[in-house]
Protein backbone atom coordinates (compact mmCIF):
# COMPACT_ATOMS: atom_id res chain seq x y z
CA UNK A 1 0.00 0.00 0.00
CA UNK A 2 2.30 1.88 1.09
CA UNK A 3 3.23 4.30 -1.84
CA UNK A 4 1.34 7.53 -2.08
CA UNK A 5 4.45 9.52 0.14
CA UNK A 6 7.13 7.82 -2.20
CA UNK A 7 5.53 8.55 -5.72
CA UNK A 8 7.60 11.55 -6.55
CA UNK A 9 9.40 11.91 -9.80
CA UNK A 10 12.60 13.62 -11.35
CA UNK A 11 12.03 16.51 -13.26
CA UNK A 12 14.71 15.70 -15.50
CA UNK A 13 12.74 12.71 -16.97
CA UNK A 14 10.35 14.21 -18.56
CA UNK A 15 11.84 15.23 -21.24
CA UNK A 16 10.25 12.99 -24.24
CA UNK A 17 12.00 10.52 -26.07
CA UNK A 18 9.66 10.35 -29.37
CA UNK A 19 6.55 12.85 -29.32
CA UNK A 20 4.47 10.88 -31.58
CA UNK A 21 4.94 7.62 -29.67
CA UNK A 22 4.19 9.67 -26.83
CA UNK A 23 1.60 10.98 -28.30
CA UNK A 24 -0.30 7.85 -28.85
CA UNK A 25 0.66 6.14 -25.51
CA UNK A 26 -1.10 9.45 -23.53
CA UNK A 27 -4.06 8.99 -26.25
CA UNK A 28 -4.54 5.02 -24.99
CA UNK A 29 -3.77 6.38 -21.27
CA UNK A 30 -6.57 8.93 -21.71
CA UNK A 31 -8.68 6.00 -23.39
CA UNK A 32 -8.27 4.15 -19.93
CA UNK A 33 -6.73 1.08 -21.74
CA UNK A 34 -4.10 -0.43 -19.58
CA UNK A 35 -0.54 -0.30 -20.56
CA UNK A 36 0.93 -3.96 -20.72
CA UNK A 37 4.84 -5.01 -20.41
CA UNK A 38 5.72 -5.29 -23.38
CA UNK A 39 3.66 -2.26 -25.00
CA UNK A 40 5.86 0.91 -25.74
CA UNK A 41 6.45 3.42 -22.75
CA UNK A 42 8.23 6.38 -22.20
CA UNK A 43 11.66 6.21 -20.11
CA UNK A 44 10.06 8.15 -17.62
CA UNK A 45 6.76 6.67 -16.92
CA UNK A 46 8.93 3.02 -16.80
CA UNK A 47 11.46 4.91 -14.32
CA UNK A 48 8.32 6.46 -11.96
CA UNK A 49 6.36 3.03 -11.60
CA UNK A 50 9.83 0.69 -11.19
CA UNK A 51 10.76 2.87 -8.16
CA UNK A 52 7.18 3.34 -6.58
CA UNK A 53 5.97 -0.56 -7.20
CA UNK A 54 9.51 -1.35 -5.69
CA UNK A 55 9.39 0.70 -2.98
CA UNK A 56 5.73 -0.03 -2.47
CA UNK A 57 7.12 -4.14 -2.18
CA UNK A 58 9.79 -2.71 0.19
CA UNK A 59 7.31 -1.02 2.61
CA UNK A 60 5.38 -4.54 2.37
CA UNK A 61 8.12 -6.26 3.59
CA UNK A 62 9.51 -4.27 5.94
CA UNK A 63 6.01 -4.01 7.30
CA UNK A 64 6.77 -7.43 8.33
CA UNK A 65 9.49 -6.48 11.20
CA UNK A 66 7.36 -4.27 13.72
CA UNK A 67 4.42 -6.73 13.41
CA UNK A 68 6.48 -9.80 13.66
CA UNK A 69 7.75 -8.41 16.56
CA UNK A 70 4.89 -9.38 18.49
CA UNK A 71 3.47 -12.92 17.08
CA UNK A 72 5.40 -14.81 20.38
CA UNK A 73 3.64 -12.56 22.59
CA UNK A 74 0.01 -12.51 21.11
CA UNK A 75 -2.34 -12.82 23.64
CA UNK A 76 -4.28 -15.36 22.68
CA UNK A 77 -3.67 -18.27 19.98
CA UNK A 78 -6.62 -16.70 18.27
CA UNK A 79 -4.74 -13.27 18.06
CA UNK A 80 -1.36 -15.23 17.02
CA UNK A 81 -3.24 -17.33 14.37
CA UNK A 82 -4.62 -14.48 12.56
CA UNK A 83 -1.19 -12.08 13.08
CA UNK A 84 0.56 -14.67 11.79
CA UNK A 85 -1.63 -14.97 8.98
CA UNK A 86 -1.57 -11.24 8.22
CA UNK A 87 2.24 -10.86 8.18
CA UNK A 88 2.48 -13.68 5.98
CA UNK A 89 0.23 -11.78 3.53
CA UNK A 90 2.32 -8.85 4.03
CA UNK A 91 5.11 -11.47 2.74
CA UNK A 92 3.08 -12.23 -0.30
CA UNK A 93 1.51 -8.45 -1.14
CA UNK A 94 5.51 -8.12 -1.05
CA UNK A 95 6.01 -10.89 -3.36
CA UNK A 96 2.98 -9.92 -6.13
CA UNK A 97 4.18 -6.24 -6.22
CA UNK A 98 8.35 -7.36 -7.09
CA UNK A 99 6.71 -9.57 -9.85
CA UNK A 100 4.93 -6.49 -11.19
CA UNK A 101 8.07 -4.51 -10.92
CA UNK A 102 10.28 -7.14 -12.82
CA UNK A 103 7.92 -6.53 -15.61
CA UNK A 104 9.46 -3.24 -16.15
CA UNK A 105 12.87 -5.16 -16.79
CA UNK A 106 15.30 -4.87 -13.44
CA UNK A 107 15.34 -8.19 -11.45
CA UNK A 108 13.89 -8.20 -7.96
CA UNK A 109 17.60 -9.31 -6.85
CA UNK A 110 18.65 -5.88 -8.39
CA UNK A 111 15.55 -4.11 -6.67
CA UNK A 112 16.01 -5.84 -3.02
CA UNK A 113 20.24 -5.01 -3.25
CA UNK A 114 19.00 -1.07 -4.36
CA UNK A 115 16.83 -1.72 -0.66
CA UNK A 116 19.33 -3.57 1.17
CA UNK A 117 21.94 -0.83 0.17
CA UNK A 118 19.67 1.95 1.65
CA UNK A 119 19.01 3.35 -2.16
CA UNK A 120 15.56 2.59 -2.01
CA UNK A 121 12.94 4.13 0.54
CA UNK A 122 10.05 2.23 1.82
CA UNK A 123 7.12 3.76 3.85
CA UNK A 124 8.16 5.88 6.76
CA UNK A 125 5.47 4.28 9.41
CA UNK A 126 6.99 1.40 9.44
CA UNK A 127 10.36 3.00 11.00
CA UNK A 128 7.97 3.54 14.32
CA UNK A 129 8.37 0.77 16.79
CA UNK A 130 5.86 -1.30 18.64
CA UNK A 131 6.22 -1.00 21.81
CA UNK A 132 2.66 -2.55 23.31
CA UNK A 133 0.06 -5.42 22.56
CA UNK A 134 -2.65 -2.04 21.19
CA UNK A 135 0.05 -1.77 18.87
CA UNK A 136 -0.58 -4.08 16.73
CA UNK A 137 -4.27 -2.84 16.78
CA UNK A 138 -3.71 0.34 16.17
CA UNK A 139 -1.18 -0.85 12.82
CA UNK A 140 -3.91 -3.03 11.50
CA UNK A 141 -6.79 -0.40 12.06
CA UNK A 142 -4.82 2.88 10.87
CA UNK A 143 -2.04 1.93 8.97
CA UNK A 144 -3.66 -0.82 7.06
CA UNK A 145 -6.71 1.56 6.39
CA UNK A 146 -4.90 4.58 5.36
CA UNK A 147 -3.52 1.70 3.34
CA UNK A 148 -6.48 0.67 2.03
CA UNK A 149 -7.34 4.24 0.95
CA UNK A 150 -4.45 4.25 -1.24
CA UNK A 151 -4.41 0.93 -2.74
CA UNK A 152 -8.06 1.00 -3.95
CA UNK A 153 -7.45 3.88 -6.57
CA UNK A 154 -4.38 2.28 -7.98
CA UNK A 155 -6.37 -0.91 -9.09
CA UNK A 156 -7.65 1.34 -11.81
CA UNK A 157 -3.80 2.46 -12.48
CA UNK A 158 -2.93 2.70 -16.06
CA UNK A 159 -0.26 -0.27 -15.95
CA UNK A 160 -2.01 -3.31 -16.16
CA UNK A 161 0.66 -5.54 -13.75
CA UNK A 162 0.58 -2.50 -10.98
CA UNK A 163 -3.25 -2.87 -11.17
CA UNK A 164 -3.87 -6.34 -11.49
CA UNK A 165 -1.38 -7.14 -8.25
CA UNK A 166 -3.51 -4.43 -5.67
CA UNK A 167 -6.52 -6.15 -6.75
CA UNK A 168 -5.23 -9.10 -5.33
CA UNK A 169 -3.68 -7.07 -2.44
CA UNK A 170 -7.10 -4.85 -1.62
CA UNK A 171 -8.73 -8.23 -0.89
CA UNK A 172 -6.64 -9.42 1.34
CA UNK A 173 -6.16 -6.27 3.38
CA UNK A 174 -9.48 -6.32 4.47
CA UNK A 175 -8.81 -9.15 6.68
CA UNK A 176 -6.13 -6.82 7.95
CA UNK A 177 -8.37 -3.58 9.08
CA UNK A 178 -11.16 -5.58 10.55
CA UNK A 179 -8.74 -7.71 12.87
CA UNK A 180 -7.10 -4.62 13.98
CA UNK A 181 -10.20 -3.10 14.98
CA UNK A 182 -11.51 -5.61 16.57
CA UNK A 183 -8.26 -5.56 18.77
CA UNK A 184 -8.56 -1.90 19.41
CA UNK A 185 -12.51 -2.93 20.39
CA UNK A 186 -11.58 -5.60 22.90
CA UNK A 187 -8.99 -3.04 24.57
CA UNK A 188 -11.58 -0.08 25.03
CA UNK A 189 -13.97 -2.35 26.37
CA UNK A 190 -12.25 -3.84 28.94
CA UNK A 191 -10.33 -2.55 31.50
CA UNK A 192 -8.31 0.99 33.06
CA UNK A 193 -5.57 -0.41 31.65
CA UNK A 194 -6.21 -2.01 28.41
CA UNK A 195 -8.22 0.85 27.30
CA UNK A 196 -5.53 3.30 28.17
CA UNK A 197 -3.38 1.23 26.59
CA UNK A 198 -5.28 1.24 23.39
CA UNK A 199 -5.37 5.19 23.44
CA UNK A 200 -1.84 5.37 24.11
CA UNK A 201 -1.45 3.48 20.61
CA UNK A 202 -3.94 5.76 19.00
CA UNK A 203 -2.07 9.12 20.26
CA UNK A 204 1.08 7.80 19.17
CA UNK A 205 0.61 6.57 15.64
CA UNK A 206 -2.21 8.64 14.75
CA UNK A 207 -0.25 11.84 13.26
CA UNK A 208 2.88 9.16 11.67
CA UNK A 209 -0.04 7.54 9.96
CA UNK A 210 -1.93 10.93 8.71
CA UNK A 211 1.98 11.55 7.35
CA UNK A 212 1.63 8.03 5.34
CA UNK A 213 -0.29 10.16 2.04
CA UNK A 214 2.14 12.46 1.92
CA UNK A 215 3.11 15.87 1.80
CA UNK A 216 0.57 18.33 1.29
CA UNK A 217 -0.51 18.69 -2.67
CA UNK A 218 0.63 22.94 -2.51
CA UNK A 219 4.38 21.25 -1.44
CA UNK A 220 4.16 18.50 -3.72
CA UNK A 221 5.80 19.20 -7.24
CA UNK A 222 5.83 16.04 -9.22
CA UNK A 223 2.63 15.11 -8.93
CA UNK A 224 0.90 16.09 -11.94
CA UNK A 225 2.54 13.54 -13.99
CA UNK A 226 1.93 10.86 -12.30
CA UNK A 227 -2.24 12.33 -12.15
CA UNK A 228 -1.40 12.27 -15.96
CA UNK A 229 0.24 8.90 -16.44
CA UNK A 230 -3.39 7.75 -14.79
CA UNK A 231 -0.88 6.23 -11.98
CA UNK A 232 -2.14 8.53 -9.13
CA UNK A 233 -5.86 9.21 -9.11
CA UNK A 234 -6.53 11.31 -6.17
CA UNK A 235 -4.06 13.75 -4.29
CA UNK A 236 -2.75 13.22 -1.25
CA UNK A 237 -4.56 15.64 0.62
CA UNK A 238 -7.83 14.49 -1.03
CA UNK A 239 -7.01 10.88 0.19
CA UNK A 240 -5.57 12.28 3.58
CA UNK A 241 -9.34 13.99 3.88
CA UNK A 242 -11.19 10.78 2.79
CA UNK A 243 -9.14 8.73 5.67
CA UNK A 244 -10.04 11.29 8.37
CA UNK A 245 -13.54 11.37 7.77
CA UNK A 246 -13.87 7.49 7.85
CA UNK A 247 -12.10 7.26 10.99
CA UNK A 248 -12.86 9.71 13.11
CA UNK A 249 -16.68 8.16 13.58
CA UNK A 250 -14.64 4.81 14.65
CA UNK A 251 -12.40 6.29 16.81
CA UNK A 252 -15.75 7.61 18.47
CA UNK A 253 -17.42 4.44 18.43
CA UNK A 254 -14.22 2.66 20.08
CA UNK A 255 -14.87 5.82 22.73
CA UNK A 256 -11.05 6.61 21.89
CA UNK A 257 -9.83 10.50 21.73
CA UNK A 258 -8.04 11.69 18.39
CA UNK A 259 -4.92 13.21 19.53
CA UNK A 260 -6.03 16.56 18.05
CA UNK A 261 -7.95 18.56 20.82
CA UNK A 262 -8.20 21.13 17.87
CA UNK A 263 -9.92 19.16 15.19
CA UNK A 264 -13.35 21.02 13.88
CA UNK A 265 -16.46 19.48 11.75
CA UNK A 266 -16.63 21.66 8.81
CA UNK A 267 -20.27 22.69 6.86
CA UNK A 268 -19.76 19.81 4.14
CA UNK A 269 -19.34 17.58 7.51
CA UNK A 270 -15.63 17.04 6.84
CA UNK A 271 -13.02 16.70 10.21
CA UNK A 272 -10.64 19.34 9.76
CA UNK A 273 -7.39 18.21 11.21
CA UNK A 274 -4.70 20.62 12.61
CA UNK A 275 -1.78 21.05 11.07
CA UNK A 276 0.83 18.44 10.45
CA UNK A 277 4.60 18.39 11.64
CA UNK A 278 6.19 17.64 8.53
CA UNK A 279 9.37 18.16 9.96
CA UNK A 280 9.10 14.57 11.82
CA UNK A 281 7.78 13.30 8.23
CA UNK A 282 10.60 14.91 6.43
CA UNK A 283 13.80 13.77 9.73
CA UNK A 284 11.93 10.48 9.49
CA UNK A 285 12.54 10.24 5.58
CA UNK A 286 16.01 11.04 6.14
CA UNK A 287 16.39 8.10 8.13
CA UNK A 288 16.81 9.66 11.77
CA UNK A 289 13.41 8.20 12.62
CA UNK A 290 13.03 5.52 15.90
CA UNK A 291 14.11 2.26 13.88
CA UNK A 292 15.85 3.02 10.80
CA UNK A 293 18.70 1.89 11.49
CA UNK A 294 17.17 -1.04 13.15
CA UNK A 295 14.63 -2.34 10.08
CA UNK A 296 17.26 -1.74 7.47
CA UNK A 297 19.67 -3.99 9.76
CA UNK A 298 17.37 -6.48 10.27
CA UNK A 299 16.41 -6.68 6.63
CA UNK A 300 20.33 -7.11 5.59
CA UNK A 301 20.76 -9.72 8.30
CA UNK A 302 17.75 -12.08 6.97
CA UNK A 303 19.12 -11.61 3.21
CA UNK A 304 22.85 -12.29 4.60
CA UNK A 305 21.86 -15.49 6.84
CA UNK A 306 19.75 -16.80 4.07
CA UNK A 307 22.27 -16.92 1.38
CA UNK A 308 23.11 -20.47 2.00
CA UNK A 309 19.65 -21.60 1.36
CA UNK A 310 19.70 -19.47 -2.05
CA UNK A 311 22.91 -21.27 -3.21
CA UNK A 312 22.05 -24.89 -1.87
CA UNK A 313 18.88 -24.75 -3.24
CA UNK A 314 20.96 -23.27 -6.46
CA UNK A 315 23.48 -26.02 -6.56
CA UNK A 316 20.92 -28.61 -5.96
CA UNK A 317 18.88 -27.40 -9.29
CA UNK A 318 21.96 -27.62 -11.40
CA UNK A 319 22.79 -31.03 -10.03
CA UNK A 320 19.10 -31.94 -10.90
CA UNK A 321 19.50 -30.64 -14.45
CA UNK A 322 22.61 -32.11 -15.01
CA UNK A 323 21.75 -35.69 -14.42
CA UNK A 324 18.35 -35.47 -16.48
CA UNK A 325 21.08 -34.48 -19.33
CA UNK A 326 23.28 -37.36 -18.50
CA UNK A 327 19.85 -39.48 -18.35
CA UNK A 328 18.94 -38.30 -21.75
CA UNK A 329 22.09 -39.01 -22.80
CA UNK A 330 22.10 -42.64 -22.05
CA UNK B 1 28.56 -8.89 -3.85
CA UNK B 2 25.26 -8.59 -6.19
CA UNK B 3 22.96 -11.22 -5.09
CA UNK B 4 22.55 -13.71 -8.33
CA UNK B 5 19.46 -13.92 -9.95
CA UNK B 6 16.55 -16.85 -9.39
CA UNK B 7 14.93 -18.51 -12.45
CA UNK B 8 10.95 -16.70 -13.25
CA UNK B 9 8.49 -18.72 -13.23
CA UNK B 10 4.76 -18.37 -14.63
CA UNK B 11 1.78 -19.82 -12.07
CA UNK B 12 -1.26 -20.89 -13.57
CA UNK B 13 -4.06 -22.16 -11.19
CA UNK B 14 -7.00 -24.18 -11.40
CA UNK B 15 -9.68 -22.67 -9.19
CA UNK B 16 -12.77 -25.38 -9.17
CA UNK B 17 -12.95 -28.30 -10.65
CA UNK B 18 -14.55 -28.46 -14.15
CA UNK B 19 -12.64 -24.70 -15.35
CA UNK B 20 -9.01 -24.10 -16.57
CA UNK B 21 -6.04 -23.28 -15.01
CA UNK B 22 -5.58 -19.27 -15.13
CA UNK B 23 -2.81 -17.30 -14.79
CA UNK B 24 -2.34 -15.79 -11.64
CA UNK B 25 1.07 -14.35 -11.83
CA UNK B 26 4.99 -15.02 -11.04
CA UNK B 27 7.39 -16.21 -8.72
CA UNK B 28 11.18 -16.97 -8.63
CA UNK B 29 12.51 -20.49 -7.50
CA UNK B 30 15.66 -22.46 -8.12
CA UNK B 31 13.62 -25.37 -9.48
CA UNK B 32 9.83 -26.33 -10.67
CA UNK B 33 9.51 -28.17 -6.83
CA UNK B 34 10.35 -25.25 -5.13
CA UNK B 35 8.51 -23.23 -7.50
CA UNK B 36 5.26 -25.69 -6.44
CA UNK B 37 5.99 -24.84 -3.17
CA UNK B 38 6.07 -21.09 -3.07
CA UNK B 39 3.31 -20.97 -5.66
CA UNK B 40 1.10 -23.05 -3.00
CA UNK B 41 1.97 -20.25 -0.31
CA UNK B 42 2.29 -16.98 -2.54
CA UNK B 43 -1.17 -18.01 -4.73
CA UNK B 44 -3.05 -20.57 -2.55
CA UNK B 45 -3.56 -19.02 0.94
CA UNK B 46 -7.41 -18.82 0.85
CA UNK B 47 -8.21 -22.14 -0.97
CA UNK B 48 -8.29 -20.30 -4.17
CA UNK B 49 -6.91 -23.53 -6.35
CA UNK B 50 -7.27 -27.00 -6.38
CA UNK B 51 -4.29 -28.02 -9.15
CA UNK B 52 -1.26 -25.58 -10.32
CA UNK B 53 1.04 -25.58 -12.91
CA UNK B 54 3.94 -23.64 -13.14
CA UNK B 55 5.81 -22.56 -16.38
CA UNK B 56 9.53 -21.27 -16.70
CA UNK B 57 9.07 -17.82 -17.88
CA UNK B 58 11.64 -18.79 -20.40
CA UNK B 59 9.61 -21.88 -22.24
CA UNK B 60 6.96 -18.70 -22.94
CA UNK B 61 6.53 -17.79 -26.43
CA UNK B 62 4.55 -14.27 -26.79
CA UNK B 63 3.13 -12.72 -29.94
CA UNK B 64 4.47 -9.20 -30.42
CA UNK B 65 1.89 -6.37 -29.38
CA UNK B 66 3.87 -4.07 -32.15
CA UNK B 67 2.20 -6.72 -34.73
CA UNK B 68 -1.29 -6.22 -32.80
CA UNK B 69 -2.79 -5.02 -36.56
CA UNK B 70 -1.45 -8.24 -38.49
CA UNK B 71 -2.47 -10.57 -35.60
CA UNK B 72 -5.45 -9.61 -34.83
CA UNK B 73 -7.35 -7.46 -37.05
CA UNK B 74 -8.25 -9.88 -40.31
CA UNK B 75 -10.75 -11.54 -37.47
CA UNK B 76 -12.62 -8.24 -36.42
CA UNK B 77 -13.92 -8.02 -39.92
CA UNK B 78 -15.54 -11.27 -40.90
CA UNK B 79 -18.56 -10.63 -38.65
CA UNK B 80 -20.18 -13.78 -40.60
CA UNK B 81 -18.16 -16.11 -38.38
CA UNK B 82 -20.61 -15.09 -35.43
CA UNK B 83 -24.14 -16.64 -35.32
CA UNK B 84 -26.06 -13.40 -35.24
CA UNK B 85 -24.76 -12.50 -38.91
CA UNK B 86 -27.67 -15.30 -39.87
CA UNK B 87 -31.49 -13.68 -40.46
CA UNK B 88 -33.39 -17.07 -39.22
CA UNK B 89 -37.68 -16.09 -39.16
CA UNK B 90 -39.45 -15.66 -36.43
CA UNK B 91 -41.79 -18.57 -37.33
CA UNK B 92 -38.62 -20.92 -37.48
CA UNK B 93 -38.25 -19.97 -33.19
CA UNK B 94 -35.27 -20.93 -31.35
CA UNK B 95 -31.86 -21.98 -33.48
Amino acid sequence: MYTQALNTSDAEDRHVEDAARAGLFQARIDAEERIEPNDWMPAAYRKTLTRQISQHAHSEIVGMLPEGNWITRAPSLRRKAALLAKVQDECGHGLYLYAAAETLGTSREELVDMMLAGKAKYSSIFNYPTQTWADIGAIGWLVDGAAIMNQIPLCRCSYGPYARAMIRVCKEESFHQRQGFEIMLTLSRGGKEQKSMAQDALDRWWWPVLMMFGPPDKASQHGDTSTKWKIKRFSNDELRQKFVDATVPQAQYLGLTIPDPDMTRDEAGHWVYSPIDWEEFNQVLAGNGPCNRNRLGARRKAHDEGAWVREAAAAYAAKRSHRDVAQAAE
Amino acid sequence: MATPNVPLWEVFIRSRNGLAHKHVGSLHAADARLALQAARDIYTRRGEGLSIWVVPSSAITASDPAEKGMMFEPAESKIYRHPTFYDVPDEVGHM
